[in-house]
């Protein structure tokens, strides 16, 4: 239950919001000029980063507004809000650190310093 | 004298006193035994006083009151209250389950997953035996009479705990700050003033205004009635805050009069949701058990809390007691039992030797002390009967010498604090590991929290005070406050001996030394996890279950940690701690659901004619959030006949329904047409002014999402309807593509939905009823075709009138402002009784457009149909370069031969009525059969007279006229494939 800074209305609950999956994709201009594979990318292939994600977000329950947002999927930590039509932002600095420093990708409670040999 | 408060515990009556909690009462009473341990069935006692206990959970009152799992530190006592113990059967002193105790050696750890994986058949029977031997307090059957809220607060500060650290905090960041910051402080107790774990002889000084010093329990009895006394700093008492979520949003619930038996209330808790700008942690420590061979006895409590049973309540809890330390805090036990005359038998340490001003205090006591022993066993089935110690070996930590046999009926027991991190490491918070005392502590913060006191590791009185104002310093301005506090350091510092787990002469398989006892996981079942191959901290504690009680592990989480390292020759640190997870202790259904049951439970809409189907006798239908008429029954009718009489009338006389749950949004701006052709399969930029045109939407994917009539209302402005049930996600999916894909249009977008109500009038004598309406007008085929609109004040009301069929039957559908509609509806009843005027339900409506092979999206629709599948490939331009849809319906995929496909389906014999969603197969095989499609929609027919269905069917369009078979579990009804419209297939009745 985080807060989000809607663009237009200011910080609201999550509650308020949908996720719209990843931001930046483009409907392609010319769709009969693509291959099947082409088409299924845009269509079906999103990434899910556990760390920093550009997505889009909708204030359903408010201004219904649609914008994005930079988001750490592994601290729920906004990074950044912007309108709808900017390019995205490049984050300078660290990546957001993981809740208990652990990697990006796969469980973080797996210790790898235990091997019996 | 207190008054006496009666209370029954399974089924006795006993009395307590007005601040008891149930367990103080019971112990007051002299009920040591009060449970029975959840897998062996050993009789438990109480081990603790507050939201850490294990054994002592009750099942609270009886029918709708009731409350299992409840702790019996927890519940303060009320007049009458009534609790029973749990998982025995028949009675707590003989529980038949125990005999699971003698047969331990085949329960051991992930036992359940070993048993019941294989054959999967066989769990059925394995079931009914868990379910009964397994699982403490039963839920009630009966709807709970009590109520329950929810509340939102917003604060500056919020502090959890009212303990020392606490009240500090709170009177800290009041007088710091002007009167406009707002001050939460939550204590899960009846009564500010937490644990009085430290210092109790210690003098307390105040500098500042008010002058002066007094002992420690004089100073928290001022300090408790100070802080109540400010409108800025509220305090919620018997609150505990079980949740610590993203952005300093905590959730709290709070019982409501808790000396007040439920039956005698209406509103039983209420759940607090918080957003804090800042939190402060306060909310203390947890004192740890040891883990010896059988450290379950009842008899046997933490050393601490049988020091506030004791003080706080008065009690005495034993004639012999033994206490059995590794740390100094036990030794304040100790001297407070002598101080007040309570015997004690003996002291056992596991320490070699303690600090010269404790031993003096024991000296003085005549307290004997066994250094460096360890207690390696106890007797005694229903309450502890005695111990046995041996002295260990200081270096190995191994038995050496002779056990002696000392008598006891009372065990006190310190295994060192853990501090309770449970909030702070949900806040996400880093914890560290503190050798030094063998515990977590707070290391960093990952939200805008500060930890004070003992859950931050500050265990001692004067080193709270400087923490306190050191962390709080930069949040207030230092000159208001008027007064400071200090107090002088204490004469010893803690020093403390880890033995994770205590020796034994019997081998470890013969032990039963419980380290989680509410989910009774022993150190050797650790010790098996281990030995199976589990390395994960997590993983251990699912394959053991250790921690995962409704305790949560608060008293045996890292005592589990500290065997694990043990065993498996890890540090600690390494390891790391399982998740902390909310909620922090057990919540209510009730208080979960809140005010949100019963008529507030999900939105219930209904259109503006509603009344007038009620006053009719109508039975509706869920669709979505709407009540819509299924069928107006007449008399005794039965649904069957009710939906033939209205099919009929519809098609020899007029129907009319109520469509006003259909979607309607509004679409004006420049580039609304050219909208309509990105979004619609067909074209849309020739459509005239005034004239309607059916749409069917895809997603990207090309499958079916939606469909309805769209009309033209002016060169810019269309009004689209909408499914009733999809009404809202197309809006938002129109919504979508404009704000984020074409921003460039100029278009804008209103549901009206709720702003026009829709008459929907079928029937061959439709114009006629029309024409009674408005006779200034005409309603004539040539003057108002099919699919066409038109603006026409009826009755002085200015509406939007439609010529579009959903029934195949002559149709106008009458869009009137709301507020207008009953009105309207009923002058139209009242016109069309010559013409059998008759109301009809989705029922009927269902299968007036079934005749005609109209589809309903989402029935013969299910996300993976494309319009080429429904044989609509009329709809779908071959001129338009592109929209959304296109491109998909020429994947591989959905080009490829024996896709489903739409066709009829008429039954061999005429009477059977197929049932929805079952399925088709061309031949009778054995099972399992090829399944090569199934029924979407199936009703019986008056105007046939007879039974059909819609169905998809791979291949289906070049299958028709082929028979085919819908086996169901006793018969295989023989079908044929037909054409999917039953009625009128050249249109002849729309201008009939
Ligand atoms: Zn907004």
């Amino acid at each position: 239950m985080f807060l989000i800074n809607c663009p237009y209305c200011g910080e609201r609950d999550q509650i308020e919001f949908t996720c719209g999956g990843e931001a930046h994709i483009i409907r392609p201009k010319n769709p009969p000029d693509l291959s099947d594979d082409q088409w299924a990318d845009y269509l079906f292939m999103r990434k899910n980063i556990k760390g920093v994600q550009f997505e889009r977000w909708n204030h359903s329950n408010g201004c219904r507004r649609w914008f994005n947002v930079v988001r750490n999927t592994a601290t729920d930590e906004i990074i950044k809000i912007y309108n709808m039509g900017e390019s995205s932002p490049t984050i300078k600095g660290n990546e957001p650190k993981t809740p208990s420093g652990e990697p990006k990708i796969g469980s973080g409670n797996i210790s790898t310093t235990f091997e019996k040999k | 004298m207190s008054k006496k408060i009666s209370f029954t515990f399974d089924g006795k009556k006993y009395f307590g006193n007005e601040k008891d909690t149930l367990a103080s009462a019971l112990l007051r009473n002299g009920v040591f035994l009060v449970g029975r341990s959840f897998k062996y069935h050993r009789p438990r006692g109480i081990l603790a006083s507050g939201s850490e206990e294990p054994n002592a959970l009750v099942q609270l009152e009886s029918q709708g009151f009731t409350e299992p799992n409840v702790k019996a530190t927890e519940v303060l006592l009320y007049e009458g209250l009534k609790a029973n113990s749990q998982n025995n059967w028949p009675s707590l002193k003989f529980d038949i389950g125990s005999v699971n105790n003698f047969l331990s050696p085949f329960f051991p750890a992930g036992f359940y997953y070993k048993t019941f994986m294989w054959p999967p058949g066989l769990w059925k029977k394995y079931e009914f035996f868990i379910r009964r031997a397994a699982g403490l307090g039963k839920s009630p059957k009966e709807n709970d009479p009590n109520e329950y809220e929810h509340v939102h607060y917003h604060c500056d500060y919020l502090i959890v705990g009212g303990g020392v650290s606490g009240m500090l905090a709170s009177e800290i960041l009041r007088q710091g700050s002007n009167e406009n910051i707002k001050i939460l402080l939550i204590d899960q107790n009846n009564e500010l003033g937490g644990n009085f774990n430290y210092g109790t002889e210690q003098r307390i000084y105040t500098k500042g205004i008010v002058n002066g010093d007094e002992a420690y329990s004089g100073w928290i009895q001022w300090l408790k009635n100070h802080i109540k006394k400010y409108f800025n700093l509220k305090i919620l008492n018997s609150t505990s805050v079980f949740a610590y979520m993203h952005n300093n949003y905590l959730l709290a619930i709070q019982n409501i009069d808790p000396q007040i038996s439920p039956q005698n209330k209406t509103l039983r808790q209420r759940i607090w949701k918080i957003r804090a700008k800042k939190v402060i942690l306060a909310t203390g420590s947890f004192e740890r058990p040891l883990v010896f061979d059988n450290n379950d006895r009842p008899g046997i409590l933490l050393a601490n809390s049988a020091k506030q049973y004791m003080e706080k309540y008065n009690l005495k809890l034993g004639k012999k007691t033994v206490i059995f330390t590794n740390n100094d805090s036990a030794y304040q036990t100790a001297n407070f039992m002598f101080r007040t005359g309570i015997p004690i038998e003996c002291v056992v340490d596991l320490r070699e030797k303690i600090n010269p001003y404790l031993q003096k205090l024991m000296d003085i006591a005549k307290i004997p002390i066994h250094f460096g022993h360890a207690i390696t066993d106890t007797s005694g089935w229903l309450r502890i009967k005695s111990i046995k110690i041996n002295k260990i070996d200081g270096k190995t930590n191994k038995i050496i010498g002779k056990a002696i046999n000392i008598d006891c009926d009372n065990l006190l027991i310190s295994g060192g604090w853990n501090p309770n991190v449970n909030l702070f490491s949900q806040s996400r918070g880093k914890l560290i590991y503190r050798d030094l005392d063998g515990c977590f502590i707070p290391q960093e913060s990952f939200q805008n929290e500060i930890s004070i006191g003992a859950c931050n590791g500050t265990f001692e009185l004067e080193n709270i005070f400087k923490e306190a104002y050191k962390k709080l310093e930069h949040l207030i301005n230092p000159e208001l406050l008027f007064n400071k506090f200090y107090c002088e350091e204490t004469t010893y510092k803690e020093n403390i001996k880890t033995i994770w787990q205590i020796p034994s002469s019997k081998p470890l398989g013969k032990t039963k030394m419980f380290v989680d006892f509410q989910n009774d996981v022993t150190s050797k079942d650790i010790k098996l996890a281990l030995s199976e191959g589990y390395r994960s901290i997590e993983h251990i504690k699912r394959y053991t279950t250790t921690g995962m009680a409704t305790d949560q592990g608060k008293t045996s989480n890292v005592n589990a940690l500290g065997i694990i390292s043990k065993i498996s020759n890890r540090p600690i640190e390494e390891l790391g701690t399982t998740t902390f997870r909310l909620p922090y202790t057990p919540i209510t259904f009730g208080a979960i659901a809140g005010r949100n049951i019963k008529d507030f439970f999900d939105l219930e809409r209904t259109t503006p004619i509603h009344e007038w189907h009620l006053k009719r006798g109508a039975k509706f239908e869920d669709v979505g959030q709407w009540k819509r008429p299924w069928y107006y029954p007449i008399k005794n009718e039965n649904m069957q006949k009710a939906v033939n009489r209205e099919v009929e009338a519809t098609r020899n006389g007029i129907g009319i329904l109520d469509a006003s749950t259909l979607g309607k949004i509004d679409i004006k701006g420049r580039d609304a047409s050219e909208f309509l052709n990105r979004v619609y399969t067909n074209a849309w930029t020739k459509l005239e002014i005034g004239k309607c045109r059916y749409g069917l939407m895809l997603g990207d994917d090309g499958m079916v999402i939606d469909d309805g009539v769209t009309s033209r209302i002016g060169k810019n402005h269309y009004v689209m309807s909408t499914t009733t049930g999809n009404a809202a996600s197309v809006m938002s999916k129109l919504e979508d593509w404009l704000q984020t894909e074409w921003p460039d249009l100029k278009v804008f977008l209103t549901s009206v939905t709720e702003q026009f109500a829709t008459i929907s009038i079928n029937g061959p004598y439709s114009e006629k009823l029309l024409n009674k309406l408005c006779p200034k007008e005409d309603f004539s085929n040539n003057n108002f075709p099919h699919m066409s609109f038109k603006e026409i004040n009826v009755l002085g009301i200015s509406c939007r009138i439609m010529r579009i069929s959903f029934t195949g039957e002559k149709c106008y559908e009458i869009n009137i402002p709301s507020n207008y509609a009953k009105n309207l509806w009923e002058i139209c009843f009242d016109l069309g009784k010559e013409y059998n005027i008759t109301p009809y339900g989705t029922e009927a409506m269902h299968v007036l457009r079934a005749e005609k092979g109209f589809i309903i999206v989402g029935q013969e629709t299910d996300g993976s149909v494309t319009p080429i599948d429904l044989d609509m490939s009329w709809i779908v331009s071959k001129k338009k370069y592109d929209f959304i849809g296109k491109r998909a319906l020429f994947r591989s995929d959905t080009i490829k031969k024996g896709r489903k496909q739409l066709v009829g389906i008429l039954t061999t014999n005429p009477d059977i009525i197929l049932e929805e969603g079952s399925q088709i197969v061309e031949k009778i095989t054995k099972k399992p059969m090829d399944m090569i499609g199934h029924i979407t929609s199936s009703y019986y027919s008056p105007n046939l007279k007879r039974s059909f269905a819609l169905g998809l069917v791979k291949g289906g369009l070049d299958k028709k006229g082929l028979k085919m078979f819908v086996p169901m579990i006793n018969k295989n009804i023989e079908v044929e494939i037909t054409n999917p419209v039953f009625i009128d297939p050249s249109n002849k009745r729309l201008i009939a």
